[in-house]
């Protein structure tokens, strides 16, 4: 990772599940554990949207959750970053077909970064955050 | 604030919510600092994995059971490929049962794991949850090492498994079960000796043996109160009838059971041991031959197309029993599949351990059980808008129905 020179703050990071089967989940947290240990970079999960500048969505988006995400993504101050971790977030996956999606994410909330995978590795959902970074420097300098 | 409306109040948390890594929605009802009454509604994640898997042949659901839940997916696609195997009468390789068992061991390891981290986390002791999280990033490495994918390996297929362990794998796994041997006892020390979570799990969350009975909780929930349940032990299926597996309860460490947070911790952390013994074991005893069935899918997939009848599989998941009811009525797809999965038959015990406790103990109570909501919500009926609940005497008539005309 090469940080930009106005590298100057720490990304905070909510996670949604919209109805994943856990393994995203997983990932996510293992992400976060000190192996890969991108709190060193500031990275980190915090408990409430108001905190956060990067949402992490997990999951097809079951009709029950479509209501909870959208109520969740207003709560998240701008400038901000949507995430979507795995492959059944971008396009249904192996749920492509149930009658109880309301998915994928980006019919419901505006995307920013794409993590493909079943579920994506840790490596995978850093190099998402990186340019989830880059993204919100370009944001908050006015130039997008 | 009126002022005149007092106890009993009502605290909704969830279906988001930070102490719940999956949606969920608790009702309390609290007096005070204590519960009083608790309510949840499960079916938050509801994907209807049923309805699809009855319109996808047996090669492509396994893949859809790999999903169903990302920790426990080698023990739900087991569980339905032995249903299918039974109503195919498809005869499993030797050496494709022990593989199946090695995958099923390292599974439980990193799920017992992750759930040791998970309730570190759950009782604010967040170096602890990073210890076990990266001990637990070894057997991840296994994982990977045998089936090529971290989480929802994919090496289960109907008939066998997909690949074969070569010798070159025999010493990474080994490597792997010796770092654990010796790494076990520091995280049975930590975790157990340690005074901190002693005192907020001692006698907190407590489930009676009775209670257990009664609300037919299954694996490390049930152990922990001192039921003796374990499929390994009662109903061996692959390689567990060649092997020596007695279900761990908690009186064998600590000398008594009480049935709380604390035995369901030590349950699960001797379980890691077990699972490594077992693996071992299954390695050494390991015989040659094929690994799977029929390698050509095609000819697969014409066996269980011309297949009809019903089977059951079951299987001891690192939640505890896992239920697949497949019926083959001579099509491609299944006519009925049903998925009973663990924390199905766990949920229920939340009530009792939670009434009572004080609202700082949620966290730690709810994720004892090691709940897994994923695998759970697979019911919800809706009909015609009219009635959105079902009461039990309704879906017990609704279930009895659906049986008479199954064996129509």
């Amino acid at each position: 990772m090469k940080p930009t020179p106005s590298f100057n703050r720490s990304l905070w990071v909510y996670h949604f599940n919209s109805g994943s089967c856990n393994g995203c989940e997983i990932e996510i947290v293992a992400t976060l554990c000190p192996r890969y240990d991108p709190e060193r970079f500031g990275i980190r999960l915090v408990g409430s949207p108001r905190h956060a500048d990067v949402m992490l969505v997990t999951g097809p988006v079951v009709k029950k959750m479509k209501d909870r995400l959208i109520r969740v993504y207003a709560q998240i101050p701008d400038p901000k970053v949507v995430m979507c971790i795995g492959t059944c977030g971008t396009s249904g996956g192996v749920f492509y077909d149930s009658y109880n999606l309301e998915g994928p994410i980006d019919d419901i909330i505006p995307v920013d970064v794409y993590v493909p995978g079943c579920p994506p590795r840790p490596e995978a959902i850093i190099h998402g955050v990186v340019v989830a970074l880059a993204k919100l420097e370009r944001l908050e300098g006015g130039s997008i | 604030m009126s002022g005149e409306k007092k106890a009993p109040y009502i605290v909704p948390i969830g279906p988001t919510h930070p102490a719940l890594k999956e949606p969920v929605m608790f009702t309390f009802e609290m007096d005070g600092e204590q519960i009083r009454e608790v309510d949840f509604a499960p079916g938050q994640v509801h994907r209807g994995i049923e309805w699809m898997g009855m319109r996808r042949n047996p090669v492509q659901i396994v893949h859809l059971t790999d999903r169903i839940c990302g920790i426990c997916g080698v023990s739900h696609t087991l569980a339905f490929s032995r249903a299918v195997e039974q109503v195919a009468e498809i005869e499993v390789p030797e050496r494709a049962d022990y593989i199946r068992t090695i995958i099923a061991e390292f599974e439980r390891i990193q799920s017992h794991l992750l759930w040791a981290g998970v309730a570190a986390h759950e009782l604010g002791f967040d170096s602890l949850l990073y210890l076990t999280w990266q001990v637990r990033e070894q057997a991840m490495d296994v994982i990977e090492n045998l089936t090529g994918n971290r989480v929802n390996y994919g090496i289960v297929q109907v008939g066998g498994v997909r690949r074969d362990i070569v010798p070159e794998q025999h010493k990474v796994i080994e490597d792997c079960l010796s770092a654990y041997e010796g790494v076990l006892s520091k995280l049975l020390d930590l975790f157990l000796h340690d005074r901190t979570i002693a005192m907020r799990c001692r006698d907190v969350g407590v489930l009676s043996k009775d209670d257990a009975l009664k609300l037919c909780t299954v694996g490390p929930t049930a152990r922990a109160s001192g039921v003796n349940v374990d499929l390994r032990q009662d109903y061996p299926y692959c390689a567990y009838g060649d092997l020596e597996v007695r279900s761990i309860l908690p009186d064998q460490y600590a000398g008594e059971t009480r049935g709380d947070v604390y035995d369901r911790i030590v349950v699960r952390l001797l379980e890691v041991g077990q699972s490594c013994r077992i693996i071992r074991q299954c390695l050494s005893e390991m015989p040659p031959g094929e690994v799977t069935a029929e390698p050509k899918l095609a000819k697969l997939l014409a066996i269980c197309k011309k297949a009809s009848g019903e089977a059951i599989g079951r299987v001891e998941a690192p939640r505890g029993e896992c239920f697949h009811y497949v019926l083959m009525a001579g099509k491609e797809a299944p006519h009925a599949w049903k998925v009973k999965a663990s924390s199905y038959s766990n949920l229920m015990s939340w009530i009792p351990m939670l009434r009572g406790e004080q609202i700082a103990d949620i966290p730690i109570i709810v994720a004892s059980i090691d709940p897994c909501l994923s695998c759970t919500d697979r019911v919800a009926v809706v009909k015609g808008g009219l009635q959105s609940i079902l009461s039990r005497e309704d879906l017990h008539r609704l279930s009895v129905e659906k049986t008479r005309r199954l064996q129509q």
